[in-house]
């Protein structure tokens, strides 16, 4: 007896969209029982994981705050993906682009007179930064060849090497103590904050224009056409006259380049200054958000927020439950295996075969 | 569930000894499609049997049934006179049945050995395995460094690899799916002694090939199958290369009545000495290929799959560039470095072969697929933003134009049917108004009006004063359509000749690549009037 996959002709879009909300509720039934095994009552953490974080004006901020850089991460990435160009390294690219933008605030500290276009060029910087960090993957793939996995990948420890180096030698503090990080940045180089007294800064509404951008360029843009085509059929789009290396280049300079812009609006957002850790691995967990979303800036967005409110509901948890965080990201795991489970079905009909196992696909 | 013995119905009894295989009003139907019709087949122990017949006459149907990889419609198969079922290759392994295929299932990474042990009983263990390699290397002279990686090896030394797979499971019945398609003349030779010695050993074997010459002097059994029948059994010995071609390609067809045409205009698309390595392993190289397209000029390119047409599509489409830009020319300016939207802006334009994943993106609706080839061309963008009013406008009109029938205003291109799909992509084109039009196997796979409505749709552009060529293995189509022939073998194209003055057999004897008629990729006869394009013979 054999499965087979047999491609479903007309894609049903009512499947389409309700085969993600399936595999959460199934995410949060198996979840369930790994929380009902370890002797907690399933009922009480789903309130502590999925309806605590909603209740509150701070946790809400805070889902916002760690939705927002995974948005705009995933999004960037979305171009790869979708043109079966595989960056793994925005983790390395936010990194640079926090590096290079916190920079230039630490350059201009102190300075007078052209505090309103100190915030703007940190931006830039670490856009910039993030688009030609990611840049070397590309080039190194387009010229010799070599598999972007690796490379994007290892250029994630040069960075955070990078970064480690430079708060403690040429950015450090001099009247830091000898601490490992930079001044605090000037408030023209910090992120306005959106409420007075709250958290919540302008990082999250650049997020959100980044979406809404990126949805637009992949439906409405000869561009955007032109990322979908390569991924769908990559032959259609050689006879379409584009050119594999210049995509290559764009898509690696786009999603660098968004990793940039959430890593210098984390430094000049939250943090404020430079210091050896500037991530919590978001460009990690926005691999993970991109595929949730299903490759669609929407569909990032809500994942963004999904997994955000897992992880804040994940520390909940561990203070009210005592579950451990690892639970946090088992989950997190659970739900991308299950969403692209589900994308399957949505996509195929499963064909139970009896009769031995095929050795070798059927034409 | 294998060797099941049961009363042979159906079975006609013959004269003479009991066949070892045997296939007896084999049907094999894919939705409305016949690739198999009521085909007999019986194959003797101690023999080769040639099974031939063009692309698309059902060879592959019939010996993926036999491997248990298909099942028939209808119709049954014995071994030694009992019906058996071959539910999948694992049955027919069972029965002594091995295949070695066209494209080799090997591991790049792994060695020799281990490629082997993949497919090995797990008890068997290394050591006891190389030996066993080195030693049915020896006795068949299938030489193999069992620790050599299988990305070292050349197409001839992974194809030995392959048959050594068969063999180490000691066949009673081999399988070979057009084995020398990928290999050098001196690897064939080395090939054709291994089956010879194998047919002398009592194995039988099933040689699937279209190169007469080489059936002719391996099999003293060949049956013939065209457009899914058995057309003739025969002694491939006792027949000329060109009996054979005029079984596979048909004489029974009519002939063609030629249109009166008007005299063809000025040169629209030359084609210089072009030379172009092979793109990969399974690609075929070109070889000092030249030809000329007159404005409402048919040329058609005969030739079987494999033989350089995809790599002279691409050539001619730009998406391979040719090593100079004087060896493709487009009304007179050479576009041989330019890619394929420069061409498409000179006026050309282009139907690849693959309708799905090449001329058309499956997934994406019609008009991003009207986008695909005419973006460049026509005013569908503003400032890189997309017009999909405009985009859906001109799929509108393909489809009204050339009668395409879908579901829904504007559908995945993947949901429509294999003609209704390529009616669309000839159509994309055609309301281009192209000045050349460069079209491969116009219409493979399409049932018989979509054929007719595509061929038809391309002579009156031809009539309009557009230079066109035709790519094709289909002899009946390059007939109706073509003013002029050419056959492309092993990367080398023959000189035009008016089809007028050739037949279907003379063009399916080169085809074939048979020597009957000097050198592979000889001339068309008659020689003497032949198309006014010098071709210095072999000039590199």
């Amino acid at each position: 007896m054999r499965l087979d996959l047999v491609p479903r002709t007309r894609r049903s879009s009512l499947l389409n969209l309700l085969s993600p909300a399936l595999a959460f509720v199934a995410a949060v039934l198996i979840g369930g029982i790994a929380v009902a095994a370890l002797g907690v009552s399933p009922v009480q953490a789903f309130v502590t994981y999925f309806v605590m974080p909603l209740s509150e004006i701070w946790s809400l901020q805070e889902i916002a705050l760690k939705a927002a850089p995974l948005a705009l991460i995933a999004t960037g990435l979305a171009f790869c993906y979708r043109a079966n160009l595989w960056n793994i390294g925005a983790e390395g690219q936010f990194v640079v682009g926090g590096l290079a933008g916190g920079w230039v605030g630490i350059a201009t500290h102190g300075a007078e007179g052209m505090a309103i276009w100190i915030l703007p060029v940190m931006l830039i910087a670490g856009t910039m930064a993030g688009a030609a960090y990611a840049l070397i993957p590309a080039v190194l793939k387009v010229r010799l060849g070599v598999s972007e996995i690796l490379t994007s990948l290892m250029l994630v420890y040069v960075a955070q090497l990078l970064l480690d180096y430079m708060v403690r030698g040429p950015l450090r503090d001099p009247a830091g103590f000898n601490f490992p990080q930079s001044v605090g940045f000037d408030p023209a180089a910090r992120l306005p904050y959106l409420m007075e007294g709250e958290t919540l800064h302008m990082g999250v509404l650049i997020a959100l224009l980044a979406v809404v951008l990126a949805t637009i360029v992949l439906s409405r843009t000869l561009f955007g056409f032109e990322v979908r085509l390569v991924g769908a059929s990559p032959r259609a789009a050689r006879f379409a006259g584009f050119s594999d290396a210049r995509l290559t280049l764009a898509a690696f300079a786009i999603s660098g380049g968004a990793a940039g812009l959430a890593g210098i609006a984390e430094v000049a957002g939250r943090i404020g200054q430079l210091q050896p850790e500037i991530s919590p691995g978001y460009g990690f967990t926005a691999i993970i958000v991109t595929f949730l979303g299903r490759l669609s800036p929407p569909g990032i967005l809500l994942a963004a927020i999904v997994i955000a409110l897992t992880t804040i509901g994940g520390e909940g948890a561990q203070i009210d439950l005592r579950l451990p965080l690892d639970l946090t990201r088992a989950f997190q795991g659970l739900l991308l295996g299950l969403v692209l489970g589900a994308d399957v079905i949505a996509r195929y009909h499963v064909r139970i075969v009896p009769g031995g196992p095929s050795s070798r696909a059927v034409p | 569930m294998d060797a099941a013995p049961s009363p042979a119905i159906g079975i006609p009894r013959n004269e003479g000894p009991t066949p070892l295989f045997g296939a007896y009003g084999i049907v094999k139907r894919f939705g409305s499609f016949t690739a198999n019709d009521g085909v007999d087949l019986e194959i003797r122990a101690g023999e080769i049997h040639a099974l031939l017949g063009e692309n698309g006459a059902g060879k592959s149907t019939l010996m993926k049934m036999l491997y248990g990889l298909l099942e028939p419609t209808e119709g049954v198969i014995t071994h030694k006179g009992d019906i058996v079922q071959l539910p999948n290759p694992e049955a027919a392994r069972r029965l002594g049945i091995g295949m070695v295929f066209q494209h080799f299932s090997l591991c790049e990474n792994l060695t020799v050995a281990e490629n082997i042990a993949l497919v090995m009983p797990k008890a068997l263990s290394g050591k006891a395995l190389a030996a066993r390699i080195a030693r049915l290397g020896a006795d068949y002279g299938l030489h193999l460094d069992p620790s050599r990686p299988v990305w070292s090896l050349s197409a001839g030394e992974r194809q030995r690899i392959e048959i050594v797979r068969c063999l180490l499971q000691d066949p009673s019945l081999l399988i070979l799916d057009e084995p020398t398609s990928v290999l050098t003349p001196g690897e064939a030779e080395v090939l054709f002694t291994v089956l010879e010695r194998l047919r002398e050993e009592g194995r039988a074997l099933l040689y699937i090939s279209h190169r007469l010459d080489e059936v002719r002097r391996l099999c003293a059994r060949a049956t013939i199958l065209r457009a899914g029948k058995v057309v003739g059994a025969c002694n491939p010995r006792e027949e000329t290369a060109r009996s054979l071609a005029a079984m596979m390609v048909g004489t029974a067809v009519r002939e063609v009545t030629h249109r009166k045409r008007g005299t063809p205009g000025r040169e629209r698309l030359r084609v210089d000495r072009l030379s172009l390595p092979a793109p990969g392993l399974h690609a075929t190289s070109l070889r000092d290929v030249t030809l000329s397209v007159a404005g409402g000029e048919i040329l058609g390119i005969a030739g079987i799959a494999g033989n350089g047409q995809a790599e002279l599509f691409a050539a001619l489409s730009g998406e391979i560039r040719a090593p100079s830009p004087e060896a493709v020319r487009i009304d007179g300016q050479p576009v041989g470095s330019l890619g394929i939207n420069a061409r498409r802006r000179l006026g050309a334009g282009f139907v690849p072969e693959e309708r799905n994943g090449h001329a058309a993106a499956p997934l994406m609706s019609l008009s991003e697929n009207v986008l695909l080839s005419r973006y460049a061309t026509v005013p569908l963008t503003r400032f890189g933003c997309l017009k999909l009013g405009s985009a859906r406008d001109l799929a509108r009109r393909v489809i009204d134009a050339f009668d395409v029938r879908k579901a829904g205003p504007d559908p995945a291109a993947g949901t429509l049917s294999g003609g209704n799909l390529q009616k669309f992509v000839v159509g994309r084109e055609i309301l281009a108004e192209p000045g050349v039009l460069v079209i491969n196997q116009p219409s493979w796979g399409v049932d018989a009006a979509a054929a007719a409505h595509i061929r038809q749709a391309v002579i009156d552009l031809a009539a309009r004063g557009a230079a066109i060529l035709v790519i094709s293995q289909d002899l009946v189509e390059l007939f109706e359509m073509a003013g002029k022939l050419s056959v492309l073998n092993d990367g080398t194209l023959s000189p035009a000749v008016p089809s007028a003055e050739t037949s279907r057999e003379a063009v399916g004897l080169l085809m074939g690549g048979a020597s009957d008629h000097g050198s592979a990729g000889g001339s068309l006869p008659p020689v003497h009037e032949m198309a006014p394009v010098p071709l210095p013979a072999h000039a590199h």
